[in-house]
Formats: C-alpha cells, sequence, structure tokens
C-alpha cells in the first residue's frame, strides 16, 4: 500500500513544460530518492506535491486522499513535511523557538484560551517546550537551544531545517537536497542521522545531487531527466541502468566538450 | 528583581494622580496612555505580524465613532429607516471594539491578497475613505460640526467627571493590553504570526494556517485600537473626522518605530517619549511645525542609527 | 448630454496633470521599489515655487513654470542623495519610515515657510471661458492640458529613445543583471527619483495657479498618484498615461452625478476596489517600462 501516488503528474510554465507525465509511488517506510542532472525538475516535483506550485494535470495522492486543490498548509496537516533547497529558517528567533513554531500542529491554545490565560496553555507551553528540547537533542543542537538561528553555522542550520519538519510529525518527509554545501564529514553525521529517523518507522522521500549519500541510504531510485521518468528501481539497477548514465554521462560528455 | 521593578513602576503610576497635583499634564498622560494603548496594537500587527498597515487610525476612528453613536442613539432616513436608542456606556464600548474588530477582519483579509507595499498603499486609502465618510454622512456623523456631549466614561452607574477617575480606567485598560498581548505573543498563536512574518513558505510547510493568524492579529489589533478609540471618544466627549487623520497613524507609527517594533516594552517607551515630548517642546514655545519637523528629523535619525529601536538597542548592552 | 461633455472635457483637461503625477511615481516605485511619500510634497513644492517666483519676485508665469519644475528636480536629486543613498538595500519598512519621516518635515517646512492662508496665483489668462458650442472651458486649463501632453511626450521620449531610457528600463526589469552590463544603478537611481519628483512639481506648477496653494495640498495629490499608479500598473508608464485620465473621469462623474463631497474619496476608493479584484492593475506590464 502506497503512501504516496503520484499519477501522470504534469507541471507546464507558459510554453514550458518542466514535469511530463510523471508516475511513481512512495511506500510506507522506504526512503525513495529522487536524482536527475540539474534542471530535470526534481524541485518541481517536490513544489507539486507539497501544494508550493500548481500542477497542470495529474493526480497526488497521499494515503488514499487527493491533494488537488489543497493549500500548503492543508498538505502539512495531513503529514506531508518538506524542507527546502535553500536554507529556511526562522533565522531571527532562537534555535528553541524554530522548534516549537515546527510544534505548531501538536498544540492545542485557542486564541480564546490564551488570552484568558487559562491554566492548560501554561501547562502545554511546558510540554511543548521539553518536547523540542528533545527534538533539539536528537539533532545534537541541545547546546543551541539559546542561539539565534542565523547565527548558527550552516551544517548546524541545516541540522535546524531537518528538525523543524521533524517536529511538524511527518508522515511523510520530503527533503529537498538537505545535504547540499556540506563538508563530507558533515554529510556522514547527516545520513546517519536519516538512518536514526528512518528507524523510526518515517517514511522519506529524498532530492539529492550526492551519489554516494544516495545509493547508500535509499531502498529505491527514481532517476528524472528534462522532467520525465527514465528509470525506477533499486540503487544496484539505477547504476547500472543504460539511460541513467547516458543521462549522466551526456552531461559530463557535454561539460568536456564545452 | 525584574518583579519588584515592575511593581515599583505599577505602584508610581497607580499613585500618579496624588502626587502629580496639575490638571493639565494629568490630561496629557490620560491622553498618552490612549495612545499608548493604539500603539501597543499596532505593535501587534506591524511589529510582531510583520504588517505594513499604515491605516491603523481607522480602527481608532471607528472605535470612536461607534461607540460615540452607540451611546447618543442615532436616526437614520438613508438609506435605511434606523433609529437607535442611546445605551450604557459600556455596552456602547463593546459596540465600539466589535466595530472596529470588524474592520480589522477585512483588513485581515484583504493584507493576505495584497502584499507588501500595495497593502501599505490600501490600508492608508482605507483610513481616507472612513474619513471622507465622516466628512460627508452628515446624517449620521454631523460631519465637521462633530459628535457633541459623549457620554463620559463610567463604572456601576458612577459617572467619571474627574480625571483621576479617568487615568485609573486608561491605566487599568492599558495594563490589561499589555498583558493580554503579551500572553499572545508568547503562545503557539502568537508563534504562528511572528512565523509567517518571518519566512512564510517555512511556516505553511509546517501547517500554520497564514491566513488565520493574519486575520487573528488584525481583528485583536484592531479590537484594542478600536478600545483607545471608545476611551478617547467618552473622555473627550468630543468626535469629529479629525480623529481619522493620518498624522495620528504616523504618530503611532513613530512611537512603535522608534520604542523598538516587535518587543513589549517598545510601543510603551516610545509612547511616553512621543505623548510627553509635545508638552516639553511646548513649554519651550517651539512653534508646532518646528516640533513636527524635529519628528520627522527624529524618525529619520533613529532608523539610521537605532534601526532597531530604543529598547532592543539598550537590551543589548 | 451635454452634461456629460462637460464632464469628459473637465477630466480630460485635468488628466495630463493627474498623468504626470502618476508617471512620475509610477517610475520612482517601479524602478527604485520606494513608497515614495514625498511625493505629494514635491506637488506642492511646484505650486509654492509658482508663487514665489510669479507673486514675490514679479517673474512673467512662462519664465517661472519651467524655473519650478527645475527646482523640482533638484530637490527630488537632493532627496534622494541625502537620505536614501545610504538606505541601498534596506528592506522595505525603514526605506518607508524614512519617507515618512522626510514627508512630516517637508510638509511642516512648507507650512512653517508659507503659513497655513491659501495662496493664489497670477496666471497671464483671460478669465472668460473658451466656449466650444455647449461646453466651455478656462484657457488656463486648456493651457495646462498642453503643457502637461508635452511633458508626458517628453517623458517618452526619454524612456523610449535615449540611453539613459534604456539604462532605466533595464534597471527597471532586472537590476542585478544591469549593474553587470555596466549600467551605474546608483546614478539611475538619482536620475530617477529626481525626474519623478520634477514631475510631480511640473504638476503643482501647472494647478497651482489654477487652484490655490495650501500645504497639505500635496496630501490629496500624494493619494491620487498611487491610485493612478496601482490603477495602471506599476512600473507601467502608459499605464500611469491612461490611469491619470480614468482617475480625473471617475472623479468628474462621481463629482457630478453622486456627490461632490466624495470627489476626493473616489481616488481612495478606485485603489481598493482595483486591488480588490484586479491587484496587478489594468496594464500590468511587469516586463517592461515604457
Amino acid at each position: 500500500m502506497s503512501l504516496l501516488a503520484v499519477r501522470n503528474l504534469s507541471v507546464r510554465f507558459g510554453g514550458l513544460k518542466a514535469i511530463e507525465d510523471m508516475s511513481f509511488a512512495v511506500r510506507e517506510g522506504e526512503v525513495l530518492s529522487l536524482i536527475g542532472p540539474n534542471g530535470a525538475g526534481k524541485t518541481t516535483a517536490f513544489n507539486a506535491i507539497t501544494g508550493y506550485l500548481a500542477s497542470t494535470s495529474g493526480e497526488i495522492v497521499f494515503q488514499g486522499r487527493s491533494l488537488r486543490g489543497l493549500n500548503t498548509h492543508q498538505i502539512a496537516a495531513l503529514g506531508l513535511v518538506r524542507t527546502f533547497q535553500k536554507t529556511s529558517v526562522f533565522g531571527g528567533r532562537t534555535a528553541l523557538d524554530n522548534i516549537l513554531i515546527g510544534l505548531h500542529l501538536r498544540g492545542r491554545q485557542t486564541p480564546l484560551a490564551i488570552v484568558m490565560g487559562l491554566p492548560y496553555v501554561a501547562r502545554e507551553e511546558q510540554e511543548l517546550r521539553a518536547e523540542a528540547r528533545r527534538i533539539l537533542a536528537f539533532v545534537g543542537l541541545q547546546t543551541r537551544a539559546e542561539e539565534l538561528a542565523s547565527a548558527l553555522p550552516y551544517g548546524e542550520q541545516r541540522l535546524l531545517e531537518v528538525a523543524i519538519a521533524l517536529a511538524a510529525k511527518p508522515k511523510l518527509l520530503l527533503l529537498d537536497e538537505p545535504v547540499s554545501g556540506m563538508n563530507p564529514s558533515e554529510k556522514a553525521s547527516f545520513m546517519a542521522k536519516l538512518g536514526e529517523i528512518r528507524s523510526l518507522g518515517a517514511t522519506v522521500l529524498l532530492v539529492e545531487h550526492d551519489m554516494k549519500t544516495v545509493m547508500g541510504i535509499s531502498d529505491r531510485v527514481v532517476c528524472l531527466a528534462q522532467g520525465r521518468i527514465i528509470a525506477d528501481g533499486t540503487p544496484a539497477e539505477i547504476q547500472s541502468n543504460a539511460e541513467v548514465i547516458k543521462a549522466y554521462l551526456g552531461e559530463r560528455y557535454k561539460r568536456a566538450l564545452g | 528583581m525584574k518583579a519588584a521593578l515592575t511593581l515599583l513602576l505599577l505602584a508610581v503610576l497607580a499613585t500618579l494622580p496624588f502626587w502629580l497635583d496639575n490638571a493639565y499634564l494629568l490630561h496629557v498622560v490620560i491622553i498618552t496612555g490612549i495612545f499608548i494603548i493604539a500603539a501597543m496594537s499596532l505593535n501587534l500587527l506591524l511589529g510582531f505580524a510583520g504588517q505594513l498597515s499604515l491605516g491603523h487610525v481607522a480602527f481608532f476612528g471607528i472605535g470612536a465613532y461607534a461607540s460615540s453613536l452607540a451611546a447618543l442613539g442615532f436616526k437614520l432616513t438613508t438609506p435605511f429607516d434606523v433609529t437607535v436608542a442611546p445605551n450604557p456606556v459600556w455596552l456602547s464600548m463593546l459596540a465600539g471594539m466589535l466595530a472596529a474588530g470588524l474592520a480589522g477582519w477585512f483588513i485581515g483579509r484583504l493584507a493576505f491578497k495584497v502584499r507588501g507595499a500595495y497593502f501599505v498603499i490600501v490600508s492608508i486609502s482605507f483610513a481616507e475613505v472612513m474619513r471622507l465618510v465622516a466628512v460627508n454622512w452628515l446624517e449620521l456623523t454631523q460631519g465637521p460640526m462633530a459628535l457633541n456631549n459623549i457620554p463620559p466614561l463610567e463604572l456601576f452607574g458612577h459617572a467619571f467627571w474627574k480625571k483621576p477617575e479617568n487615568y485609573w480606567l486608561v491605566l487599568a485598560v492599558a495594563v490589561f493590553s499589555y498583558i493580554l498581548i503579551r500572553r499572545l505573543v508568547h503562545s503557539r498563536a502568537g508563534r504562528a504570526m511572528i512565523a509567517l512574518a518571518e519566512n512564510e513558505a517555512l511556516a505553511t510547510s509546517v501547517g500554520i494556517d497564514v491566513t488565520r493568524y493574519l486575520v487573528l492579529a488584525a481583528v485583536v489589533s484592531a479590537a484594542m485600537a478600536g478600545a483607545a478609540g471608545a476611551l478617547y471618544a467618552h473622555y473627550v466627549r468630543i468626535v469629529d473626522p479629525d480623529v481619522f487623520l493620518f498624522v495620528y497613524t504616523v504618530t503611532m507609527v513613530i512611537m512603535v518605530v522608534t520604542g523598538g517594533k516587535g518587543t513589549l516594552a517598545g510601543p510603551v517607551v516610545g509612547g511616553l517619549i512621543f505623548g510627553l515630548l509635545p508638552e516639553g517642546l511646548r513649554a519651550m514655545a517651539i512653534a508646532p511645525e518646528m516640533q513636527w519637523i524635529a519628528y520627522g528629523i527624529l524618525m529619520v535619525l533613529v532608523v539610521y542609527f537605532l534601526p532597531v529601536g530604543i529598547v532592543p538597542a539598550l537590551r543589548r548592552r | 448630454m451635454d452634461q456629460l461633455l462637460q464632464h469628459g472635457l473637465n477630466a480630460l483637461m485635468l488628466g495630463g496633470t493627474y498623468a504626470l503625477l502618476g508617471i512620475g511615481l509610477t517610475l520612482i516605485f517601479g524602478i527604485m521599489k520606494v513608497v515614495n511619500f514625498t511625493h505629494g510634497e514635491l506637488y506642492a513644492f511646484g505650486a509654492y515655487m509658482m508663487y514665489a517666483v510669479v507673486m514675490l519676485l514679479g517673474a512673467n508665469f512662462f519664465v517661472a513654470l519651467p524655473l519650478a519644475i527645475a527646482l523640482g528636480v533638484a530637490l527630488g536629486a537632493a532627496l534622494e542623495l541625502v537620505l536614501l543613498r545610504r538606505l541601498r538595500g534596506a528592506d522595505i519598512d525603514t526605506t518607508m519610515l524614512v519617507m515618512i519621516g522626510a514627508w512630516i518635515a517637508l510638509q511642516n517646512a512648507e507650512q512653517f515657510a508659507w503659513t497655513g492662508v491659501a495662496k493664489s496665483i497670477d496666471s497671464p489668462f483671460p478669465a472668460a471661458p473658451l466656449v466650444i458650442g455647449p461646453v466651455s472651458v478656462a484657457w488656463n486649463r486648456v493651457f495646462v492640458f498642453f503643457v502637461a501632453i508635452a511633458l508626458i511626450a517628453l517623458t517618452y521620449a526619454l524612456i523610449n529613445h535615449t540611453k539613459l531610457g534604456r539604462a532605466m528600463r533595464a534597471t527597471f526589469q532586472d537590476r542585478e543583471t544591469a549593474a553587470l552590463m555596466g549600467v551605474q544603478i546608483g546614478t539611475i537611481h538619482t536620475i530617477t527619483f529626481a525626474l519623478g519628483s520634477g514631475l510631480a512639481a511640473a504638476a503643482g506648477a501647472l494647478l497651482g495657479p489654477v487652484f490655490v496653494a495650501y500645504p497639505s495640498m500635496g496630501d490629496l495629490a500624494a493619494a491620487k498618484a498611487f491610485a493612478i499608479v496601482i490603477l495602471g500598473g506599476l512600473g507601467s508608464v502608459p499605464g500611469a498615461t491612461v490611469g491619470g485620465f480614468i482617475l480625473a473621469l471617475v472623479e468628474e462623474l462621481g463629482a457630478g452625478y453622486i456627490s461632490s463631497g466624495y470627489r476626493d474619496a473616489m481616488g481612495f476608493l478606485l485603489i481598493i476596489v482595483i486591488l480588490l479584484f484586479r491587484p496587478t492593475g489594468l496594464f500590468a506590464r511587469k516586463e517592461r517600462i515604457g
């Protein structure tokens, strides 16, 4: 039973076809990676799935429910939480506050109750704070709780990003190039974290360039080129797939001539 | 330490009418207090929720007019035949807040549709339309002839004819407003507002409904400004269309920005400075125009040298 | 029918100056992304300069007009250099607040210098109106119309047929690329602000003698300028041109058929209605100006 089913998805801007007739599924508990050369449409697919971009045609079904016409926040509330390609945190707030914001959906306080100062509000705040600290500890940022997010070094900001997404209790976590810009040791520790997240039962859809990372962690890989899926299989299958090699090698070949 | 200072401050404020033996100065303090309430409400929308709303005086004026009309009662023949009997002041003030809150709802929804600089213009236009309606709809508002003899503030049937009583009521509302905003800001709802101001795409990705919290900020902000307007109306007991002048929005904006937008103490500090400063300048017999020129320059200087405002700058030391 | 024609003619005569106001603001708003709260004050400045030169210095009306416009251009350049230069790259709140501060200072300076009493400016045109069949129009308004059209044509020529204009259009489209291509963004900003301010001053210099000059005249003018910019689409000079005439017409019809008190409200109502239903304006051409 697939958690997410993308059927015949097309996204067109004016005359430009960013994604054409894309179909794939993500099974519960697996890690699926979307790979492909630059401009293949990976981030566009992400944006379309999570509601940040309107799809021209096709279906996106999550847990049997169509996502068509839903708002970005409604999709997030259903359990699809994404991160962004460009580092996205609440820079002016502390790391702890960032996680607290991520915990938004877990809170029950209504504005009226807040204003009236009802006791359950204070209790819930305490619980949320405790949970936020736990999440920070999980990604190893517990010492950074009171620091401004914008003051954190790059690698830690990316960790914070994932932590915020985790706070939103995702059923499906969509990570958009989470390790880009990281040095090898940061990448390794991040991938280890991802392994831990995965062992907690989360399903992950990953967009990544780094082949080593992708092949190491994924159960399945989907390769895109020029807006279309050209291969879908296990890492081993993909690595030996002729189309995939052409898509990547072709690029390198062009660059070599260039 | 902080709690002790706060208690001291409150004690000083509560006993003010006893040691400030000047009716005129007390009047200035009361007006300043009303402006501080309005500035705090603007801070919620501008400072915390990040909406460039420059039509805030509209909520103040709507609160003033709605409350006055509800208290005085009125009769209309066009466009409908309506007669409203006079109401008790406390009920009228609630009506004022409700009317202002409704306007806030409208602006909140508009803010979501229209962004950035366009929203600035729309909010200013909204306030101007309100002003022109107040000037021209003579049957309802008496236009420039003003609404007179508005019933004074009262509690439990006892009318507040003397200044100290008005002062205490304004102080109570101001303290209450401060607490309300503090509770809101330090809660899940407040975090949602701040998040949408800081990084909207990220906020929606964790499930925050942007429209909902924008509208919430606008409604609370507007209702609070409406309360300030109602207090004003029943204190000075005359309301004319000048209550919608853009210059009052500017005053509130100066208070919030100079004091420090997005902080709780900011509008209070800014309000005290720009509420009491005119009196200081007046004592020096400076022409009102020069005063405003000074404000304009001061605002420019603050923006250049203290861009986050006074309160955050002091905190950094 | 005659009334309608008269309203139409009134709108036509006034629309040109409204267009000037709108074009000036759309250039500043579009190229510099600045909410220019001082635009109205430049309008008032133009009117007051006419007053100063014609009434106080006794100079010839037709000499005073270009002089007033030139002074407006100079003031605009000065404002940009003193206030906006160092704010390059600041966020919109900051710039907005600085402009508000400048607006307050300018308006009160004008009030201080000329007092609140309205000033009338003599113009050398006959008082009796020109009558064309069922409609009539004052001579000074006819003059205003033609000068406005001439200035609009000059602005078009500048933007579409000069190197400077090309640089301005490039900056509007894509600032980073323009900078990479060697456009001096800072200079373009100063020139844009000076030009936009000059157009506002021109509108004031033209309308000052038709009406009167008083310190807060700029506020209404600014509001109308914003309405025109929104109506025509940000950065669209043709949009602002047409928008100016449309606003004049809406005002005339509103004042004529609803109530004269609400004439000035028309602009604001227009803003709200447009932004509710067609936020990008009637002529949104975000890719270019001119």
